[in-house]
């Protein structure tokens, strides 16, 4: 008796010691911070900087800007990918008041990270404000969070979505290939009859849902400065709910889990014909699927009304400055470069497949080459259209780890037979606005 | 049940069905033939059980990229694995070899150091009586309960106060802790180093640390054994503290560097064999330390069970 009263306190005393040193930490760490990075001057001496990030050869490209910048030293240090620990490392940081001057951040984790107070506006630079109409119109609507002259992260890449498809399969069996979401599911009820599925639809993949939603002009969140509306159910998004629904219901696209082994076995055995996907998936079948080499080709996604040029995105990140930083300038300088210097991003194409987010970035002699594994097809000009016709109205809310897990958790549900994506919709509303308040986040009625 | 059918001799329908394995049972103890069909059913299920995941590993190992998604996924096609070894401890200027030393280092000396004070301390707490005896065993009983993840991020604000974190003490220090190891020590080093021992090494002037190092730690051996492969394999395993603490890559152990390779297979799909190979690598070390250390092992759990 007595060891486990004496053990519960001890257990219940470690969370109190953690609270004491959480509410003490973050006060040293704004303040000294907020009163140095308020302006974005340059410093006196030399500068060094820290940078965090997860993309594979990052080390490479900061390299040569260490080489051409005596004066801005950057070391850098990788991870995990944002929501595999990167993110909640952050928050650590931030807490305890070392977070790396820049760090590495999703579209979708922005606002996350805005709510907490844990970036610095980098718009107040001059040269930042400066760059503006280099880069892809929604790209800056998506890190400036629709504050006027505000800039919470430079843009670094995009997915804009287009849909690969097997021209052999499709040539063969005399289907056209589908350019409306009508004419896809009728070519779905043609390819079901051959035995084989048009499209994949995973249930995990919410990042994918929401870049169809997107290409239908919906939004999942809105935010008017003081309070976030929830669209989680909005009419565009049921509608797109509803769409896939009607496929699973009649057995006309599978539903493997993204990225397993299953999933590539589909692909690579032609069992699945086409992937509408981002810019880096091009990479993802090129693997998953080797023995179909030469028989892929990628055209626009197809539209929700005939004529429309309308395109989705899925995926992308920011380079931000972290709350805290006293080099603004500096760590602005470095993230301009890093996102529109020719040399960096096509090291960061070449390295990591990173599709830039500027438009000059777009016309890179890498991105204009024929792919082989696509019949020598140019297929980034056709992401280099998409990516102008991806809406600039699409934002993502603070909590968008609990709406991925909510509304995956209900698409599961769904594809094994409870209840309809659009329910799952529903609930994962409901669920998001409880998150929000249960983070005292102010949300509209 | 299987008392009473031990001594019978099988019937002869029994003997027809077993033909097939005649002179079986012949020394030992004979069960009857139900009774050790089920158990070796049953331990047949769960070595399958545990086996499949290690033995898939290998055999992905094996593959090149194409095969890996292609072929059976638990039998061999064409052997690659000496390539795929190559090509992992190269990748990325050669980080692998070096993530596998760390995790030998946080690993190995740090359940050394965790055993000896563990070893200490519950030899100490066993064989001496001093004021707050119980209160200083009861607060480590408490520590045994508590999960070291919950731990993790307490500790990195810890470090953070004094600029420790991201670096090599700040997994190494935390892991030479080792609650559990103080219990075990203590419980094992009450029954197994008998006070009159003590007494006539005491009587032949021996110090107490020398008392311990020469005779004490000799007797709770087995006890000393169980928790250094304990903390080994928790150390070796811990994911999340160094998750936490580390940035720098070079200081990375195996399983947060093949975690990170793992969160980057969309954008360098060469990296999902990398990371397979690398698994399998990252368990020959934990083979390795069972294989050397399981004698030990067993007479310390048997000689636990008799006292």
């Amino acid at each position: 008796m007595r060891i486990t009263t004496r053990a519960v306190s001890v257990a219940l005393l470690a969370p109190l010691a953690l609270a004491a040193c959480s509410s003490s930490d973050p006060g040293d760490g704004g303040e000294g911070g907020s009163t140095d990075a308020g302006a974005c001057q340059p410093a006196d001496g030399p500068v060094e900087l820290d940078f965090t990030s997860w993309i594979p050869g990052i080390e490479g490209v900061v390299d040569v800007w260490n080489e051409e910048n005596p004066d801005i030293q950057v070391s850098v240090q990788t991870g995990p990918n944002g929501n595999g620990g990167t993110y909640q490392n952050f928050f650590n940081q931030l807490e305890a008041g070392n977070a790396p001057d820049l760090g590495q951040i999703e579209y979708d984790a922005l606002p996350n990270f805005r709510v907490q107070d844990g970036l610095e506006n980098i718009g107040v630079c001059e040269d930042v404000a400066a760059a503006q109409d280099q880069f892809v119109d929604w790209t800056w609507a998506q890190a400036s969070l629709g504050e006027e002259g505000a800039l919470y992260g430079v843009p670094q890449d995009t997915g804009p979505m287009a849909m690969f498809y097997r021209s052999d399969l499709f040539e063969e069996n005399g289907i056209e290939v589908p350019t409306t979401w009508d004419e896809f599911a009728t070519a779905a009820e043609q390819v079901r009859e051959t035995g084989g599925y048009i499209t994949n639809f995973s249930q995990a993949d919410i990042n994918q849902f929401a870049g169809f939603v997107w290409q239908a002009n919906g939004s999942w969140f809105t935010n008017d400065g003081e309070a976030w509306t929830v669209d989680l159910d909005s009419a565009e998004s049921t509608e797109v709910a509803a769409y896939w629904d009607d496929l699973i219901e009649r057995d006309l696209v599978s539903t493997y889990p993204g990225w397993t082994t299953e999933w590539d076995n589909a692909y690579n055995s032609g069992e699945v014909w086409t992937w509408n996907s981002a810019v880096w998936g091009a990479n993802s079948i090129a693997t998953g699927a080797p023995d179909t080499a030469g028989n892929w080709s990628v055209a626009p996604s197809p539209q929700w009304s005939e004529g429309e040029q309308s395109a989705g995105n899925w995926g992308g990140s920011t380079i931000a400055v972290l709350k805290g930083s006293e080099h603004l300038y500096e760590a602005s300088q470095f993230a301009l470069w890093l996102n529109t210097s020719e040399e960096a991003l096509t090291m960061l194409n070449e390295e990591a497949n990173l599709y830039p987010a500027t438009t000059a970035g777009l016309e890179l002699p890498v991105l204009s080459e024929g792919v082989e594994f696509y019949g020598d097809q140019a297929i980034y000009d056709v992401f280099a259209e998409a990516s102008g016709q991806v809406s600039a109205d699409f934002v993502w809310g603070p909590t968008m780890t609990q709406v991925y897990n909510d509304v995956s958790d209900g698409f599961a549900g769904a594809i094994s037979g409870s209840g309809t994506l659009p329910d799952a919709l529903t609930a994962a509303e409901s669920s998001t606005v409880s998150a929000l308040e249960a983070q005292a986040i102010p949300v509209a009625e | 049940m299987s008392t009473t059918t031990a001594a019978v001799p099988p019937s002869a329908r029994a003997r027809a069905r077993t033909t097939g394995r005649k002179g079986n049972g012949r020394n030992g103890p004979r069960e009857g033939f139900l009774p050790r069909t089920a158990a070796m059913l049953v331990m047949g299920v769960f070595t399958v059980y545990f086996l499949t995941p290690i033995w898939w590993l290998l055999v992905a190992s094996t593959k090149s990229r194409g095969d890996l998604t292609t072929t059976n996924a638990l039998w061999f096609s064409d052997i690659q694995l000496g390539e795929n070894i190559a090509a992992v401890a190269s990748y990325g200027g050669g980080v692998l070899p070096r993530w596998l030393l760390n995790s030998v280092l946080y690993a190995g000396v740090g359940a050394l150091v965790a055993t000896v004070l563990a070893g200490m301390c519950g030899y100490a707490l066993a064989k001496y009586v001093f004021p707050g005896r119980e209160l200083v065993f009861n607060v480590v009983l408490g520590g045994v309960l508590v999960p070291a993840t919950a731990l993790a991020l307490p500790l990195f604000l810890l470090f953070s106060q004094v600029s420790a974190t991201n670096t090599f003490w700040s997994v190494f220090l935390p892991s030479i802790v080792s609650p559990f190891g103080v219990y075990l020590a203590r419980i094992f080093a009450a029954s197994a180093v008998p006070e009159e021992l003590l007494e006539a090494a005491r009587l032949d002037g021996s110090g107490e640390v020398r008392t311990f190092f020469t005779v004490s730690v000799r007797l709770m051996f087995p006890a000393l054994v169980t928790v250094f492969l304990f903390q080994f394999v928790a150390i070796w395993n811990n994911f999340f503290l160094p998750l936490i603490m580390l940035r720098d890559e070079s200081l990375f152990p195996v399983t947060l560097g093949l975690y990170t390779w793992n969160t980057q297979v969309n954008q360098v799909p060469e990296l999902r064999l990398y990371v397979l190979t690398g698994a399998l690598l990252s368990i020959v070390p934990l083979i390795i330390v069972f294989l050397l250390l399981q004698r030990f092992w067993r007479t310390g759990l048997g000689s636990g069970a008799l006292k």
